[in-house]
């Protein structure tokens, strides 16, 4: 558990992706059997702990603590795990100071036994033999929320670096595995074989496309290609099938591999209805209103939910528009071309007639110039009422086999042109790792009517979309204009006269309750500096309105 | 309590700060007094402007070195443990073990003991003597940490995290923010002790503290002016500057720096976020809950007044003991040494 808890401990703190991997790796390297495969499991999200609830804990520390002493340390700290942890005092008299350091494995096997009236005890024991930081990382843990910016995949590509292999190997196994994972690393240190994989339903790396440049047309043949739209929603992979003692198996992955199949029982419910096929789908996970396809900000709320209630289903139910099969009647397909993949996902999803899956249609062109106006007007171009929800066309080669990762070549997405504002800088903080001593990220603003005359209201945060010398040249005015501080955050003077504009190129715009503005924006950057432009000229709050009654 | 109080017949309040009648000096003034007893150099209980200053001869060494060699008209040193009469009081410094030079003083005036602290620790340190408690009537005391979330871990577990660390990430230059004085020299001690045999990179503010503290006998490991190395090399090297500088222009040209502060704030979490720090060490040169709680106890002290700090919980504390205590709510403290607030950049 201590070692587990330093790992946490850093984690917690590594801001960087290629950081947190090699902390996890080294972890993952020196720690033994079966410690590690339960500090995966608890990364990887494989660990539930049902009746520690935080209100045991508080009650616990309770008879520990002198209650007012113990409102002054949490008004501090801050937050509840924390402040127990640090806060918690072992009873001597029962243990002495020589009780054996706690496991991990000893943490999830005594959990996973103790009835409710053990758990007190077990809880108290626990926390009087850890330190501070094994009490935090205990916590957070038995609670349910690590919270220490690791996915599962990444967790997973940590353990794949510790064998040398891809992160891809690791997951056609991953499911076929249980924690501790004693086969996993034995393969990966070279002390056993491959595990089989024995999962029926398993995930199947998914293969992405390259952002075309304009330019990229003088190479390209349309006549080569095939042309569908680009859907403004999840990426969804589908996967059925069943076990040896032939129980049916469906779930639904995230394009990185985590599975959501919990968050969307509406769709699995459907999809699993389909009988008797065995079968893997790759698709747009969207919401469907009498048919028609609903944006992406109707999406967003049957999203990131803790719980899904029947009322949130009936709401913004989630339907499944496939582009491609991989997988079918036990055959693998992914190395047939498009164009017989596409038949047979044709001719699948005509069978199997399923209310809550169709099939995404194919744009016809016959020359890039055709496909560009397409993807300017989809509405007239055969997207009908769905026209507001596609963000641009995909290219995929008729002859293209279909592998993980991105590949150079076989697949390019057109995005529609992103939207652009002229907004004014008005706070900026340090970055990360090798950016902590700059000011790289940018609050902006654009001008609305005050009481008091005109008045800069933000609109958004944006992080990149310049070089490096470019954000050496903006930390350098940050620097010089800086009229105020909040701890990290400056104040960069921002007035008619004074200031500096970005250019910012956005995807979309939502409603928000949580900005003042009102607006929030999807993925903002930055497209170009505007030295030369006076604030006064940047836009007005009204421009962005305009946008949200169109979309 | 039918007795009065043993402070309040010893010390008084003032705009300036703690002062005492019977021998007519103040304790750390923070404004210019006609005398000034202090504690220890940290800037905010040593300043200059007042005429006579009575310290040991290791803080008059540091205030000369920062202040400037006049920054009172006459000094006068003093030895740990040698009583010295002012007027109808008598003072004893004795070690408080917080940096070099640090002391307690000891007041014994109208037949009362009253100890007031300074700033305090009872963890080991190889750069100053160690703290020694003292029996006393009335005992005035720090409360930097005086939450019962603070317990600093040994510092030399710290120092084992910054070489663990060293060595999962030995192409990044490790950066670590330091107090000048005391934090500083007490970790070029603590890597000494723990075998790194390399020179550490210093920023030039902390060169005057770490050459003071080398030619009072403190051994540390090597030291070498940070503007005399060849940036992009500093990969696996650890390099000490003031906090403020942990985060600033002069380290671009390392490779990958890694942030890392050596403060007992580091013990919350949010703190050390707030401050975009990868590494937090939490060492501290204040005393902890606990050593806060044991010193109260060991001076057999009746009445407790809290100078600085977190006052209330302490104050709550000792009441439930059955002393008497005050909080003091004195401004002033806490500016320079675990200082809280994001203090002006450097450049370097």
């Amino acid at each position: 558990m201590n070692r587990f808890a330093q790992l946490l401990d850093r984690l917690s703190y590594q801001p960087a992706r290629n950081g947190k991997l090699r902390l996890m790796t080294d972890y993952f390297r020196h720690t033994p059997d079966p410690e590690r495969g339960y500090a995966l499991a608890a990364l990887t999200g494989a660990l539930s702990f049902r009746h520690a609830k935080p209100a045991l804990i508080r009650d616990l520390v309770g008879e520990r603590v002198d209650p007012a002493l113990f409102a002054l340390s949490y008004d501090f700290v801050g937050d509840l795990s924390e402040t127990v942890a640090l806060i918690w005092r072992a009873d001597e008299s029962a243990h002495g100071s020589n009780h054996p350091p706690v496991l991990l494995s000893e943490v999830v096997d005594g959990l996973a036994r103790a009835g409710r009236s053990d758990l007190r005890k077990l809880l108290a024991s626990w926390l009087d033999a850890l330190d501070e930081t094994g009490r935090w990382a205990f916590l957070k843990l038995i609670t349910g929320a690590l919270r220490v910016g690791v996915s599962a995949r990444l967790a997973r590509t940590a353990v794949a670096d510790l064998g040398g292999v891809e992160v891809d190997a690791v997951e056609q196994v991953w499911h076929g595995l249980e924690p501790p994972y004693l086969p996993l690393f034995a393969w990966l240190e070279g002390k056993g074989e491959r595990p089989t994989a024995i999962d029926p339903a398993p995930f199947r790396p998914a293969m992405l496309a390259q952002p075309l440049n304009e330019k990229d047309f003088e190479k390209l043949d349309p006549r080569e290609f095939c042309a569908e739209w680009k859907w403004d929603g999840i990426r969804l992979q589908v996967s059925a099938g069943r076990d040896e003692r032939g129980h049916r198996l469906l779930r639904l992955y995230s394009r990185s591999g985590e599975e959501v199949t919990p968050a969307f029982p509406d769709l699995a419910d459907a999809l699993g209805a389909i009988e008797a096929r065995d079968f893997a789908l790759d698709g747009e996970l969207l919401v469907l209103r009498e048919k028609r396809v609903q944006s992406f900000a109707t999406l967003q709320q049957r999203l990131n939910r803790k719980t899904v209630t029947a009322k949130l289903v009936a709401e913004f139910p989630a339907h499944l528009r496939a582009y491609d099969i991989i997988a079918l009647d036990g055959e693998d397909l992914r190395a047939l071309p498009f164009v017989v993949r596409r038949a047979r996902l044709e001719r699948f999803v005509k069978e199997v007639d399923c209310p809550r899956l169709d099939i995404s249609p194919l744009v016809a062109f016959e020359d890039w110039p055709s496909l560009a106006n397409a993807r300017e007007n989809p509405a007239e171009a055969g997207a009908g009422e769905d026209g507001a929800a596609v963000e641009g066309v995909m290219l995929k080669r008729r002859d293209s086999i279909y592998v993980a990762g991105r590949p150079t070549g076989p697949w390019f997405k057109w995005k529609r042109d992103p939207f652009n504002i002229d907004a004014v800088l008005m706070y900026a903080q340090r970055g990360h790792g090798k950016r902590s001593s700059f000011y790289s990220d940018y609050t902006f603003g654009v001008w609305r009517a005050s009481a008091d005359g005109d008045e800069l209201v933000p609109v958004g945060k944006a992080y990149f979309g310049f070089t490096d010398e470019e954000l050496a040249r903006i930390d350098r005015f940050v620097r010089n204009h800086t009229i105020e501080r909040f701890g990290p955050v400056r104040v960069v003077e921002h007035g008619a006269d004074k200031g500096l504009v970005f250019e910012i190129a956005f995807e979309g715009l939502n409603r928000s309750t949580r900005h003042k503005s009102g607006v929030a924006m999807r993925f903002p950057r930055i497209a170009r500096i505007r030295w030369d432009k006076p604030p006064r000229e940047a836009d007005r709050i009204e421009a962005l309105e305009l946008l949200l009654k169109e979309g | 309590m039918a007795e009065q109080s043993a402070a309040a017949a010893v010390l008084t309040t003032t705009p300036a700060g703690l002062y005492c009648p019977a021998g007519d000096f103040h304790i750390d003034p923070i404004r210019g007094a006609a005398r000034a007893l202090v504690t220890h150099g940290h800037s905010d209980h040593a300043r200059a402007g007042s005429t006579q200053v009575l310290a040991t001869q290791a803080t008059l060494a540091i205030m000369r070195a920062r202040l400037g060699p006049n920054f009172a008209c006459s000094l006068q040193a003093i030895r740990y443990g040698e009583p010295l009469t002012i007027g109808d009081a008598r003072v004893t410094f004795v070690p408080a073990g917080h940096v070099l030079g640090s002391a307690q003083i000891l007041i014994e005036a109208h037949g009362r003991r009253v100890v007031v602290s300074g700033d305090y620790k009872r963890a080991h340190d190889p750069t100053c003597a160690p703290f020694e408690p003292i029996r006393c009537d009335a005992f005035v005391s720090e409360a930097t940490f005086g939450l019962p979330v603070f317990r600093h871990p040994p510092a030399v577990d710290e120092v084992a995290k910054l070489l663990a660390s060293l060595r999962v990430f030995p192409e990044r230059t490790h950066v670590v923010g330091a107090y000048s004085l005391g934090k500083a020299q007490r970790l070029l001690a603590l890597l000494l002790e723990a075998g790194w045999d390399r020179p550490v990179w210093v920023h030039g503010a902390m060169e005057s503290m770490i050459a003071l503290y080398r030619a009072d006998g403190v051994r540390m490991v090597e030291t070498r002016h940070v503007t005399t190395a060849d940036k992009p090399k500093l990969g696996g090297e650890i390099v000490l500057c003031p906090p403020s500088a942990a985060s600033d222009i002069w380290l671009r040209k390392m490779p990958d720096p890694l942030v890392a502060f050596a403060s007992g704030w580091m013990r919350v979490r949010a703190r050390a976020r707030q401050r975009g720090v990868e590494l937090p060490l939490v060492v501290s040169d204040h005393a902890d809950w606990s050593e806060l709680c044991a010193t109260v106890k060991e001076t057999g002290c009746s009445e407790l007044w809290v100078t600085h700090g977190a006052e209330e919980a302490l104050v709550h504390w000792a009441r439930t003991q059955g002393l008497a205590a005050r909080p003091l709510h004195m401004i002033g403290f806490g500016d320079e040494d675990e200082a809280d607030g994001l203090s002006t950049e450097t450049q370097a």
